[in-house]
């Protein structure tokens, strides 16, 4: 039986994905320190329950923000090329992937499943994962409200303007103090980062369907307001945290010789 | 020979003068024809940003604040030794530096007209190429007569016939020269102090090209992935996105901007009034400082077919807004005329975003398997 991994590695979270050609099975850890040794812990965990070894494995294909790094990976291939093929498998026919994980930021569109153009977001944390978090963090919100967050009928989103993590988190503080609603206030910092989202975006002409993936496309209040602004539906399917590890394991699949162990 | 600086000094002591200038738009043979020794000052160092900054905004372009940073330091020993520079009015920035560096330098700034498609912009320039001549005549004491001026044309079309003739054997595939290699070649042209050692330089560096062609050799495998860089001038200390190119195994078969083949593809017409054919080949450089600028659009797509291009990379500074916006302009035409794919890369001169850039570059390559 031949048995590949894909392996991403993003800034926050490592995600595996093991598949032998007919079944696929998914696990997450939090990067931590040492996110090559979580990697390597997590991996051999996995193929276990399939009964077999990391060094059984035909093909390894490591991916994301720490790929370069992952010694027992025998290739590394780019976020953007293994998420375009992981949210394709996820939704067939997908034109265009939006993808905020917990430090970038990316838009990419594809045709007949293939990257035809992409656009990342540039040093800053705006409009990441990381922005949420921070933010939500300052407004008192647990990960699972703030994610499922929405204004009363009546009610309306603050403006946020300040779009650096240190400055929208003293004018979030601001907005408090004269009184406006966590709520309201994260309903504001939600449509900011939206527009900060589809602005890149636009770049690349985005089309539908369009599929939302990466660590961030849980939250379904931020999911809502980056569809609005881009005036598509948003779909989001229930593995989109593994689109990444889903394109390096497909990716895996087709390389098709045996890996050399060079751990 | 000793160090350049050495040199240069020694070159100062026989009574040499020496004219510096930022932008291949200076007219090199009316230099040349003054018995002058002119360098390009065009700074591509991040150290002295700092310096540049007490005196420029921060959200500047990094050439522009190097180059100042450079100059008024005393950092660059060129600009040091620098009878006369010769500025011209190409991107606003620059224009504003040339001011403030007119306080501690003689400074002669040539008007640039926006446009270059008109007849009358051509008129326009020719007066100020005369202008140029008479206060090149009048500061270095000196005549620049029509015998001399045919003979500096004579000898810098010499110089960029080779240039040409080396880029085209990067046609070839395996391509016989890194593009980095290449890049130090067209750099360090810029520092030279006699032409004829220069050319005899080159006629060596082609012969060996010729030989490793014929023999299938190359700086990177064959079939390796051939990309154009295009956009703002990229030189040694600003090579960043070149160097990630080719460590992500692309090779980098052309340099079109103006640290790299810009300045070599059109000659000086032998057969017409000196300074008129002078003055005409300048004005058809297409800086994206010009408006509209077409012949850039056009010489990148011929120059795509010509090099088998697999993508073009298009550099830009942060804060170079001609280049910046004419990104999005050369992007669509590549995708309508040549259906090349294309990647914009905004940056500077730091080392802080090298990660994400090779990310940008790695997938862009990805495209393309
Ligand atoms: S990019 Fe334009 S302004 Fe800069 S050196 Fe080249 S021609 Fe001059
Ligand atoms: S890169 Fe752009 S802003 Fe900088 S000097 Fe050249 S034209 Fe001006």
């Amino acid at each position: 039986m031949r048995v590949v991994a894909g392996v991403d590695v993003g800034s926050t979270t490592i995600k595996v994905t093991v598949y032998d050609g007919r079944a696929m099975e998914h696990r997450m850890v939090l990067a931590g320190w040492n996110p090559r040794e979580e990697a390597k812990a997590l991996l051999t965990k996995v193929v276990k329950e399939w009964q077999i070894a990391i060094d059984d494995l035909a093909a390894i294909v490591g991916t994301g923000y720490g790929r370069a790094n992952l010694p027992f990976a025998a290739r590394p291939l780019t976020e953007i090329t293994c998420h375009a093929r992981g949210a394709e498998y996820l939704s067939p026919g997908v034109r265009t992937v939006i993808d905020i994980g917990g430090q970038d930021a990316k838009a990419i569109r594809l045709a007949a499943g293939r990257v035809e153009e992409f656009v990342m977001n540039d040093k800053c944390a705006a409009g990441t994962g990381r922005f949420v978090q921070v933010m939500a963090n300052a407004l008192g919100f647990d990960v699972a409200s703030v994610a499922q967050l929405a204004l009363k009928p009546g009610e309306e989103a603050c403006s946020i303007s300040a779009m650096c993590t240190v400055f929208a988190e003293s004018e979030a503080v601001g907005l408090l103090h004269r009184g406006h609603s966590p709520r309201a206030i994260m309903a504001g910092i939600y449509a900011a980062i939206a527009s900060r989202v589809i602005g890149m975006a636009d770049k690349i002409a985005p089309c539908g369907p369009v599929v939302f993936t990466g660590g961030v496309a849980r939250n379904e209040a931020l999911g809502r307001a980056l569809s609005e602004r881009l005036g598509l539906e948003l779909v989001v399917p229930s593995k989109a945290l593994y689109a990444g590890s889903i394109g390096a394991a497909l990716y895996a699949w087709e390389q098709g010789e045996t890996k050399e162990a060079n751990d | 020979m000793s160090d350049p600086v050495t040199m240069l000094k020694a070159a100062k002591a026989e009574g040499k003068k020496v004219v510096g200038f930022y932008c291949v738009y200076a007219p090199q043979e009316l230099v040349l024809a003054a018995d002058a020794l002119g360098f390009a000052l065009c700074a591509t160092k991040e150290e002295p940003i700092a310096d540049g900054e007490k005196a420029l905004p921060r959200n500047f372009c990094p050439l522009i604040k190097s180059s100042y940073g450079f100059a008024a330091t005393d950092k660059c020993p060129y600009f040091l030794y620098s009878d006369l520079i010769v500025g011209e009015t190409t991107c606003d920035g620059k224009k504003k530096m040339f001011e403030l560096m007119k306080d501690f330098k003689d400074v002669h700034v040539m008007k640039l007209p926006q446009s270059n498609l008109q007849e009358n912009d051509h008129q326009y320039w020719l007066s100020e190429v005369k202008l140029l001549k008479e206060v090149l005549e009048e500061k270095l004491g000196v005549s620049i007569t029509e015998e001399k001026m045919r003979n500096a044309i004579r000898v810098l079309n010499e110089e960029r016939k080779m240039m040409q003739e080396l880029s085209s054997l990067m046609q070839a595939d395996p391509v016989p020269m890194s593009g980095m290699d290449m890049l130090k070649l067209m750099w360090g042209r810029n520092f030279v102090f006699d032409r004829s050692d220069f050319a005899q330089q080159l006629n060596g560096i082609i012969a060996d090209l010729k030989e490793s062609v014929a023999a299938g050799e190359g700086a990177f495998p064959k079939g390796a992935k051939r990309i154009l860089v295009t956009g703002v001038p990229t030189g040694v200390g600003a090579e960043k996105v070149l160097k990630i190119i080719e460590e992500c195994g692309a090779a980098v078969v052309y340099i079109e901007n103006c640290s790299g083949m810009k300045q070599f593809v059109t000659l000086v017409d032998e057969n017409r009034p000196p300074l008129e054919a002078i003055a005409d080949k300048y004005l058809g450089i297409p800086c994206s400082c010009m408006s509209p600028n077409p012949k850039r659009m056009e010489m990148i797509s011929n120059l795509v077919n010509e090099y088998k291009i697999d993508g073009v990379v298009d550099v830009i500074w942060q804060g170079c807004h001609t280049y910046n916006v004419e990104s999005r302009i050369l992007g669509k035409h590549l995708k309508e005329e040549n259906a090349t794919p294309f990647l914009a890369v905004e940056t500077d001169y730091s080392q802080s975003d090298v990660e994400q850039i090779r990310t940008r570059v790695q997938a862009f390559l990805e495209m393309m398997d």
